[in-house]
């Protein structure tokens, strides 16, 4: 008798969400099989790595990811035409950092002229990141979903402090939304219900889960994704089939191992390297535990994520 | 936990006139209802239907699915009109059920339809004779019933074995012999085998306010012992509730604290 592969099929479906303008638009999601496995199902897209910029100088990057940039961080615009036109990114993520009350507390107008210059000057998909202040991000995320009318971008992020005004906010300007939780799988259905719940349509939401670097947690973070892939595919549970955002390079580079010389730890080996492949490391498990989207910084790390998602497609 | 939705009935005054008078209305709106409520299947029983039966499971079949976006449960002792209602199914959204067979010879030609039309189909674990006594004889006419569905070209997984729930008003010992039916049952084949029953037996002739609680409490017991599909009042929100809530305790479905409005 000759071997069979088992194959498991599932009722549920990830819902596809598209974003960007024209031919430059992007797919993420749609699959009905876990990732990669494409003998049990269709993977009709693959993850997206969309490159992180910010709408001030990174001082507080590390040097390996700050210096790559030098030349070009000092201006939104220039670092956004960057990533596009010499690092060919697919997606850009615009992180309005200073906007933070405890950074530069720049204004929510002020935001949005940011937006509207980096727009104009770009044609790949943008994701528009607050600072992850909830009541500034309220009004901030509100004036940026405005200047970025009619530009089908995925704006972000509503937690449960603020989701309403964000949402209405994406409703009122037909943007996707990420709904962010602090890695609990149960607040995360619950908050998608409650987005849901105000007449936002599952299919233009996605779920970031929080994400955390490999040492610090990613083990968590792993676990709550591929728990929230589950449920959507084999429990067919409609909440919890939006796409998985896994914004991973804030959360790698401030580790100790992204930072500490070679001086200090030879045995760590050349910090460069180093901190590149934590990047590439701790994306790519998010990729094999159902992320969608990555938002990440280093081009060489990105490089590798692409290069690993090409292989395993 | 799959709700076959038993509003539509010929039992019903109502729904009995509406089919007289084929006026879908009535039909429609009560589908549309145990939809929108959570049903998966609406049961459409039309009795023997032995008047132009046909006509009359077709239109019910067609009058429904023009409203509803779900698979019927075709709900008669009547073959022809049976066969005529699984002629016009749209199977966009699931395969029909068939309700039902048993061990009784005159029930075969449901097995030969399930075939011919690829449905599931409900086998009741009857005889030509009297009722089962216990559950070991219930599993004793399940097994004649699957090697006779193999007879005929019905894969297993198609059938839901069902113990015949009793009333606990006059046969208080049969509700724990039907909870042990439905553990037993599923280990008749890898991968188990599916199960439903008619909930609403089990309160048959107890005072009607008490209907309710006596329905939902059973049915968590059967859910336990791992039931697979029930035909109950969807519009009966407190059943509906222990139902999401029984899922949750059973890891079917992921907690959160709006799981009741989902």
């Amino acid at each position: 008798m000759s071997y069979v592969v088992p194959k498991e099929s599932f009722n549920g479906k990830v819902l596809s969400v598209d974003f960007g303008k024209d031919d430059k638009a992007i797919s993420v999601g749609g699959e009905n099989c876990l990732p990669f496995l494409s003998f049990e199902g269709d993977l009709p897209n693959r993850p997206v790595i969309a490159y992180e910029i910010q709408d001030c100088p990174p001082d507080d990057w590390p040097d390996t990811v700050k210096d790559v940039y030098k030349d070009v961080s000092g201006d939104p615009v220039t670092w956004a035409k960057h990533c596009q036109d010499n690092l060919n990114a697919k997606a850009i993520a615009l992180r309005l950092v200073s906007t933070h009350p405890d950074r530069d507390n720049r204004s929510a107008e002020d935001a949005a002229k940011t937006i509207k210059d980096v727009l104009a000057a770009i044609n790949v998909p943008l994701i528009i990141l607050g600072s992850n202040h909830i009541e500034k991000d309220s009004a901030v995320l509100v004036a940026a979903a405005e200047a970025a009318s009619g530009n089908n971008c995925i704006i972000g992020k509503a937690q449960e402090g603020n989701y309403k005004t964000i949402v209405a906010a994406a409703l009122a300007h037909n943007h996707k939304l990420i709904a962010m939780s602090e890695l609990d799988i149960n607040l995360a259905k619950q908050l998608n219900i409650l987005i849901t719940q105000m007449g936002f349509d599952k299919s233009k939401l996605l779920t970031d889960p929080m994400c955390s670097a490999l040492g610090y947690g990613l083990e968590y973070t792993y676990s709550v994704m591929e728990r929230i892939r589950l449920a959507g595919l084999a429990q067919n549970d409609q909440t919890m089939q939006p796409p998985i955002l896994g914004d991973v390079g804030i959360y790698v580079w401030k580790v100790k191992e992204v930072v500490a010389p070679e001086a200090d730890l030879p045995e760590w080996g050349a910090l460069e390297e180093r901190g590149i492949a934590w990047e590439a490391v701790t994306a790519t498990s998010m990729i094999t535990s159902g992320t969608n989207l990555l938002i990440m910084r280093h081009p060489k790390a990105i490089e590798t994520v692409e290069k690993t998602i090409e292989e395993l497609t | 936990m799959i709700i076959i939705g038993e509003k539509i009935s010929v039992i019903a005054k109502q729904v009995r006139e509406a089919m007289d008078s084929r006026d879908p209305k009535p039909i429609q709106e009560l589908a549309d209802k145990q939809w929108k409520a959570g049903a998966h299947f609406i049961d459409v029983n039309i009795g023997p239907a032995e008047d132009k039966g046909e006509d009359l499971m077709k239109w019910m079949v067609e009058s429904i699915q023009q409203t509803v976006k779900a698979p019927l449960c075709l709900d008669t002792t009547n073959a022809s009109a049976l066969e005529a209602g699984l002629t016009v199914h749209n199977n966009e959204w699931g395969k029909p059920l068939i309700n039902s067979t048993s061990n009784d010879p005159e029930r075969f030609g449901m097995l030969e339809l399930a075939a011919k039309y690829n449905a599931e189909i409900i086998a009741l674990t009857v005889g030509k004779g009297g009722l089962p006594a216990d559950a070991e004889e219930r599993c004793g006419i399940a097994a004649e019933i699957m090697a006779r569905a193999a007879e005929f070209g019905v894969p297993l997984e198609d059938i839901y074995l069902d113990p015949l729930i009793l009333q606990v008003c006059t046969t208080q010992d049969q509700a724990m012999h039907s909870i042990k039916a439905i553990q037993m049952f599923q280990e008749l084949n890898d991968p188990p085998m599916k199960t439903v029953v008619g909930l609403s037996n089990i309160s048959n002739g107890v005072p009607k306010e008490m209907r309710s609680l006596i329905d939902r409490v059973y049915l968590t017991l059967l859910m336990y012992e791992g039931l697979t599909a029930a035909i109950a009042n969807p519009l009966d929100k407190d059943l509906m509730d222990v139902v999401k809530t029984t899922d949750v305790f059973m890891n079917k479905t992921l907690y959160a604290h709006s799981y009741l409005e989902m």
